[in-house]
C-alpha cells in the first residue's frame, strides 16, 4: 500500500469513529442552534489532519491530535464570537468560556474522555426525539454521528441528495427552534427513550441487512454503524439495559449469516439453501453472550424474542434439524407483546414446517388485517409456498406472480421467478 | 442585585517566575472560583490583561508607551460580578485566587448615571 493510501484509510476510519463524537462535544459547546458550526469545525480539523499528516506523517496518537485540533479551532471561534449572539453564553458552564481566566481549562473539561462518550450518547437520544420522524432521525444520525457524507446517506436510502439535505435541514431547524439540550434521559424515562433509539438503530441495521442495494460497501457500512451505535450504549453504565443487549445479540446473529444470503452475483439464497459452514461462529458466540446478558431483570422485549429465534436458526445443524417447536413458542410470545399481522404471517411459515400446509393455510386465514397483508409481497410468497406444498400449482403460481408485482427488489423478483419456473418445468 | 468591578493589581513578578505546573494549579483555582460564581449567577465577565499598554494624558496629546501604574499598582485583570451590597461583593472578592500571587483587589460598585 502506498503511504498516501495508508493515510487516507486511517483518516477515513478515524473520520467514521471520531467525527460523531467531536460533533457531539462541539454541539455541547456551541449549542444545538449551532450544529452547522460544530460540523464545520470537525470538517476543518479533518482537512488540517489530512494536510499536515501528508507532509509530516501520522502522529503517534491521531485521535488525540484530532481532538486537540478541534479544541483549538473551537477556542478560536469562541474568541471571535464572544460578543455575538450566535452562541448562548448564559449557561454557567459556557459563561466560563467568555473569560480568558477560564477559557482554556473549561475547554479541556469539555473534551474529557468520559464527557465525550456521554455527549455522544446524549446526542443519540436527542436525535431520536419522538417529535422527529424516524427517517429524519436515521438521516441525521448517519450524517452527524456516523460521519457519512450527504452522498453516502442518499445512497443508503436510495434517495436523491436533495431529499437528504431537506431532511437534515428540518432536523436542524427542530433543534434550533426548540433549543434542545442533549442529555442522557433520567432513569424514570430511560426505558421509553431508549426504545426509540433502539428502533432507529434496528431500522438502520435492516436497511443494510435486508435492503437490495447493489452496493455491498454501503450495506456493510450500515450494518457496522448500527452495531457500533448499539455497542456505545452498552459501554455506558446508564444505558446497559436488557433490551440493548437483546438487540445487540439479534444483530450479531443476523450479521453472522449475512454473507451466506447472497451469491456473488447478487442473487438471494433462502435459509434452507444457505451454506451453514460459512456462518460466522465468532459472531454467533458473541450473540449468545449478549443474549445471556439480556436475560437479567424481568424485561422481555421483541428484541429478546427475535434474538432467541435467530439463536435457534444459528445453532441448528441443518434446516431440517431446526427446533421449530421452540421457535413457535417464541412467535406466540411475540404476538402476545404485539399482535402484528406480519409477525402472524411469519408464524405461519413455522407452522408450515412443523405441522404442514393445511394447518399453515388455516392459520393464515385467521390473521386479521388482510387488507394490509394483501399488498405485502411476502404474504403472497408464503401463500405460494403453501399452495405449492398442497400441490395446488395454479394457485401457487398466481400468488408468486402477485408477489413479484408487489416487490421492487430485483433479487426478490428473481427468486420468485425461479420458484415459478420450478413449478412449470 | 448590583454590579461591581473588581480591579486586580500587582503580582506580575511572581506570575512571571512561576513553573508551568504551579501555574496550571493556580488556573484551576480560578476555574473553581469563577465556576462557582457562574453557578450562582454572580459572574458577569472579566479578563486578565497583558502587561503592556499605553497611557494618554493632556487630552490625549501625550502618549506614554506603558500602563499608568507600575509594580504593585499595575492593573493585571478585572472581573464584573453581581452582589447585593459592597459588603457582600467584598466578601466574594476575599476568595479571589489572585491573592495567591500577592495581588491587591479593589472592589467598586458600578455607578448608575441618571
Amino acid at each position: 500500500m502506498e503511504p498516501k493510501d495508508h493515510i487516507d484509510n486511517t483518516i477515513n476510519h478515524l473520520f467514521r469513529q471520531e467525527s460523531g463524537k467531536m460533533v457531539a462535544v462541539l454541539i455541547k459547546i456551541f449549542g444545538t442552534e449551532n450544529i452547522e458550526l460544530a460540523e464545520d469545525v470537525v470538517q476543518d480539523a479533518l482537512v488540517s489532519a489530512l494536510e499536515t499528516w501528508k507532509y509530516r506523517g501520522m502522529p503517534d496518537n491521531p485521535r488525540a491530535w484530532l481532538y486537540r485540533t478541534a479544541r483549538n479551532k473551537a477556542i478560536d471561534i469562541i474568541r471571535r464570537k464572544k460578543h455575538s449572539k450566535t452562541i448562548d453564553f448564559s449557561d454557567p458552564e459556557r459563561k466560563l468560556l467568555t473569560s480568558e481566566y477560564t477559557l482554556a481549562n473549561t475547554m479541556k473539561d469539555f473534551w474529557k474522555e468520559q464527557h465525550i462518550q456521554d455527549d455522544f450518547l446524549a446526542m443519540m437520544y436527542a436525535c431520536c426525539h419522538p417529535d422527529i420522524s424516524q427517517e429524519n432521525q436515521i438521516t441525521f444520525i448517519l450524517k452527524s454521528l456516523c460521519g457519512f457524507s450527504t452522498k453516502e446517506v442518499a445512497k443508503s436510502f436510495l434517495t436523491a441528495e436533495d431529499t437528504i439535505s431537506k431532511r437534515l435541514y428540518r432536523t436542524k431547524e427542530y433543534f434550533r427552534k426548540n433549543k434542545i439540550r442533549p442529555a442522557i434521559p433520567f432513569p424514570e424515562e430511560i426505558g421509553t427513550r431508549t426504545s426509540a433509539v433502539l428502533s432507529a438503530i434496528y431500522l438502520m441495521f435492516n436497511e443494510g441487512y435486508n435492503s437490495t442495494h447493489d452496493d455491498q460497501l454501503i450495506r456493510k457500512d450500515l450494518i457496522s454503524q448500527a452495531m457500533w451505535l448499539c455497542k456505545s450504549l452498552l459501554d455506558s453504565a446508564h444505558t446497559q439495559l436488557p433490551e440493548v443487549y437483546a438487540l445487540m445479540s439479534l444483530m450479531c446473529f443476523h450479521t453472522a449469516r449475512v454473507d451466506s444470503r447472497i451469491t456473488e452475483q447478487g442473487a438471494l439464497i433462502l435459509l434452507p439453501d444457505q451454506n451453514r459452514s460459512t456462518w460466522n461462529t465468532e459472531l454467533i458466540r458473541l450473540g449468545g453472550n449478549y443474549l445471556n446478558q439480556a436475560a437479567f431483570g424481568d424485561t422481555l422485549t421483541t428484541y429478546h424474542l427475535e434474538a432467541a429465534i435467530a439463536y435457534q436458526h444459528c445453532t441448528a445443524s441443518s434446516y431440517k434439524a431446526t427446533n421449530w417447536k421452540e421457535i413457535l413458542k417464541y412467535y406466540d410470545l411475540l404476538l402476545h407483546i404485539d399482535n402484528d399481522p406480519i409477525v402472524s404471517l411469519n408464524r405461519c411459515l413455522i407452522l408450515l414446517e412443523l405441522h404442514g400446509p393445511e394447518e399453515a393455510l388455516e392459520a393464515i386465514k385467521e390473521i386479521k388485517d388482510h387488507k394490509i397483508l394483501d399488498k405485502y409481497y411476502l404474504y403472497h410468497a408464503i401463500l405460494g409456498e403453501i399452495h405449492e406444498r398442497l400441490i395446488q400449482l395454479n394457485t401457487a403460481v398466481e400468488h408468486y406472480q402477485q408477489a413479484i408485482q408487489l416487490t421492487q427488489s430485483k433479487p426478490e423478483q428473481n427468486c420468485l421467478q425461479q420458484k415459478i419456473a420450478r413449478i412449470l418445468n | 442585585m448590583k454590579e461591581f468591578l473588581m480591579l486586580i493589581r500587582g503580582g506580575q513578578e511572581k506570575y512571571n517566575s512561576v513553573s508551568p505546573e504551579d501555574m496550571q494549579k493556580h488556573m484551576e483555582h480560578w476555574q473553581q472560583w469563577m465556576g462557582s460564581l457562574a453557578q450562582e449567577d454572580k459572574l458577569v465577565g472579566g479578563q486578565p490583561l497583558m502587561n503592556e499598554g499605553t497611557t494618554m494624558t493632556e487630552r490625549g496629546k501625550k502618549v506614554i508607551d506603558r500602563p499608568f501604574a507600575e509594580g504593585k499598582e499595575l492593573v493585571g485583570g478585572y472581573l464584573l460580578i453581581k452582589a447585593d451590597s459592597l459588603v457582600h461583593a467584598t466578601e466574594i472578592a476575599k476568595d479571589c485566587p489572585s491573592f495567591e500571587y500577592d495581588c491587591s483587589v479593589e472592589v467598586r460598585e458600578i455607578a448608575p448615571m441618571d
